[in-house]
């Protein structure tokens, strides 16, 4: 009979064993960080205190004192710095919000035409995405904004595009008209608005145009094929066939892209457009609430992006593959 | 989409409406270019340019101080020769570099031309690509197998050099970090953003993959905030809150200021690019390593870590071009990047409205360099490429 040893044959000493080694690593690694933590806490603690301030958010009903040059939301300067926040967090929406329908366009067309049987348009579609890719996106917005529309001419002279007109005081969609010297009518978008809009429109359509390429490019040859041999058009094709089946590989990308296109929505600062961020930075300067706004702007963008991050999501299920 | 061979003039006027569609197309490229064109030789004014050459190039680094970047350029030229000498003679090296060196020669000798640099610059500039050239081509034989072992550590202590030479300090007059700017400035920021976030984003992937839960927890946090906010909300913090959270209000210069947060911002990223090369290698691997008898820290450094990076390369590359167009947004916070710099040249009411001609200069400087890191990568990529079958 072979007897079962109840004990090791070797005392595995304490330092050898894995598991007893990774709690006391996390006992050290979890001490370190309460250290730290607590100084820093310390710390801010005591300059606060030196400052005679204290964390709260009372201040956000205290009156602003400041105009925001353009607001969806009806704001006058004696409106609360909670109200201008609010004022400013809805103006960066508006620019979210337009850029993601716009860039989107724009992108799924790029992307598309990358496939096309001329290859024209295909080379000027690879031209595109590779200059815009390889400059920063804050060059493109003060390129856009202070060498383009602001040297537009004045209203009287203005650019006439069809359904647009190009004016040093905005930008009119919809068929304004010229009266006592001043376009009127239509929908203005003012030039910060409008620049802002163009930059982050184009360089995010180049991100979105890799991404659909990528996921047209996935569908099988065989695909094309089968759909050109039913005596499909090309158009056809790639709307009834292609497209469909892309989807299912360019949907988790374009997630990413709209969060990346929120987020540098943030740049709109550097234009002048006065959008969550900047508002943020003016209340900071007046307030001198540097923790309290920051901790404020951090949430409100996890927030946006846990937004789209779950509207794709909701998006991904529906054009998954329906296995059974 | 692979299609069927077809004459290019079949693709271009294969049908009626196809010939429309192409005649169309090229009728407005000519348009644009035309349009180009004669803005760039008629309307446009270089003269901003040429005038502020030298403040895009270094900012408002000191007159008398201006030797030590040109030891530090020819330095960096002179290693790069040899190194490049050295690469090209590996039997796989990918580049075909005959128009690497001609796209150097006219990059150091028509561009300084075209700006007006002074006389003496141009000739230095000229010198100095004679050298580049000149090393390439000698140092393929013997004599630089010995400079092959410890080229890591001669570049180091150059870089680390090059440090000294731009700050000053121990015995050089001081140069403080405010008075640098330009190009220089983007190139040092960036340059040593990257060196510090490496170690970090790899040390952050790590600690997302560890088994001990506390670690994991506290790097996904970090990590998944990092990316979660827009980089001038991090750089905000850097610029303000510093001084509320150390001891006595006390913060160092903003340059390091912003440089710090730039580090623990790409340092998030290149985390998940690691991330994404750690989970492409089977656990195999790591369980072959474990059964040879090495220690789990060998098994990561000698073992997983570096088939990792390699699968992660692209990524990486794509994150080290994202950083350096991210560094523009050190504009934003008053800080002379080359952006910056040329924003406040824009200030200056001699050159009111001249934003095409310098932000088109900025827009093909930062194209050429990012195509380049992107080749350079892509070349990176080929050379470690290895072939299993």
């Amino acid at each position: 009979m072979i007897k079962i040893l109840a004990t090791p044959l070797i005392q595995v000493p304490w330092w050898r064993n894995n598991r007893k080694v990774g709690w006391l690593l996390q006992a050290a690694f979890g001490l370190f960080l309460l250290i730290a933590i607590a100084l820093l806490l310390a710390n801010l603690e005591r300059n606060l205190a030196r400052a005679g301030m204290r964390l709260t958010l009372g201040w956000m009903s205290q009156p602003a004192g400041f105009d925001i040059a353009e607001t969806l939301l009806p704001y006058k300067a004696s409106d609360s710095y909670g109200r201008a926040l609010l004022a400013g967090l809805i103006n960066t929406l508006r620019v979210v919000i337009s850029g993601l329908i716009l860039a989107t366009g724009l992108g799924v067309v790029v992307g598309a035409a990358s496939f096309s049987a001329n290859p024209l348009l295909r080379g000027i579609t690879r031209i595109y995405v590779e200059l815009v890719r390889n400059i920063p996106l804050l060059l493109q917005l003060v390129f856009w904004y202070f060498a383009v529309f602001l040297s537009l001419p004045p209203a009287d002279q203005a650019l006439h595009l069809p359904g647009l007109q190009l004016a040093k005081s905005g930008i009119y969609l919809f068929g304004a008209r010229l009266i006592n010297g001043e376009l009127e009518g239509g929908l203005r978008l003012s030039l910060e608005l409008a620049a802002l809009l163009t930059g982050l429109v184009i360089y995010s359509a180049a991100f979105i145009a890799e991404v659909v390429r990528g996921g047209i490019a996935s569908v099988p040859k065989g695909q094309w094929e089968a759909a050109e041999s039913l005596g499909l058009q090309p158009i056809q094709i790639l709307r009834l066939v292609v497209l469909p089946q892309a989807l299912r590989v360019i949907v988790p990308g374009l997630n990413s892209q709209y969060i990346s296109l929120a987020k540098n929505s943030s740049l709109a600062v550097a234009i002048g457009y006065p959008d969550l961020y900047a508002v943020a930075e003016t209340t900071l300067n007046q307030t001198g609430r540097g923790i309290e706004v920051f901790l404020l702007l951090l949430l409100i963008y996890l927030v946006l992006n846990l937004l789209i991050s779950a509207a794709m999501n909701a998006v991904n299920r529906l054009v998954r593959l329906q296995e059974r | 989409m692979k299609r069927s061979p077809l004459t290019l003039q079949r693709q271009l006027f294969g049908s009626l409406a196809n010939s429309a569609f192409t005649l169309a197309l090229f009728a407005l490229l000519v348009w644009a270019g035309w349009g180009v064109l004669s803005w760039a030789f008629g309307s446009a004014q270089w003269l901003v340019l040429r005038a502020n050459a030298a403040t895009l190039t270094i900012g408002r680094y000191p007159d008398a101080q201006e030797w030590r970047l040109w030891l530090l350029l020819g330095m960096l030229t002179s290693l790069a020769g040899v190194s490049w000498g050295r690469l090209r003679g590996l039997n796989n090296w990918p580049l075909n570099d005959r128009i690497a060196a001609l796209l150097f020669v006219i990059s150091a000798v028509l561009l300084p031309w075209l700006l007006a640099f002074g006389a003496i610059n141009q000739l230095r500039l000229i010198f100095l690509v004679l050298l580049l050239l000149l090393l390439r081509q000698w140092s393929g034989g013997a004599w630089s197998k010995a400079f092959g072992k410890w080229w890591a550590l001669v570049w180091g202590i150059t870089y680390v050099f090059g440090l000294w030479l731009i700050a000053g300090g121990l015995g050089l007059p001081a140069v403080r970090p405010s008075d640098w700017g330009g190009l220089v400035f983007t190139l040092l920021i960036t340059s040593l953003t990257l060196l510090l976030a490496l170690p970090f984003g790899v040390l952050l992937a790590l600690g997302r993959r560890s088994g001990l839960l506390l670690v994991r927890w506290v790097c996904v946090a970090v990590i998944e905030l990092i990316r979660g906010a827009p980089l001038i909300t991090l750089l905000f913090v850097g610029q303000n809150l510093v001084g509320f959270l150390s001891p006595n209000g006390f913060a160092p210069d903003r340059v390091w200021r912003a440089t710090g947060v730039l580090t623990v911002f790409a340092a998030a990223y290149l985390a998940e690019a690691v991330r994404g090369g750690l989970n492409s290698i089977p656990m195999g691997q790591q369980e072959a390593a474990r059964s040879l008898g090495l220690s789990s820290v060998q098994t990561m450094g000698l073992v997983v870590l570096p088939q990792a990076l390699k699968v992660a390369l692209p990524a990486l590359g794509g994150q080290c071009i994202s950083l350096l167009q991210d560094t523009t947004l050190l504009s934003i916070v008053g800080l002379f990047d080359l952006l910056g710099i040329a924003r406040s040249v824009l200030a200056n009411p001699d050159w009111l409205g001249r934003y095409a001609e310098v932000y088109l200069f900025l827009a093909v400087l930062y194209w050429c360099s990012c195509a380049a890191l992107a080749l350079g990568s892509r070349a990176l990529e080929k050379r470690l490429a290895t072939n299993y079958s």
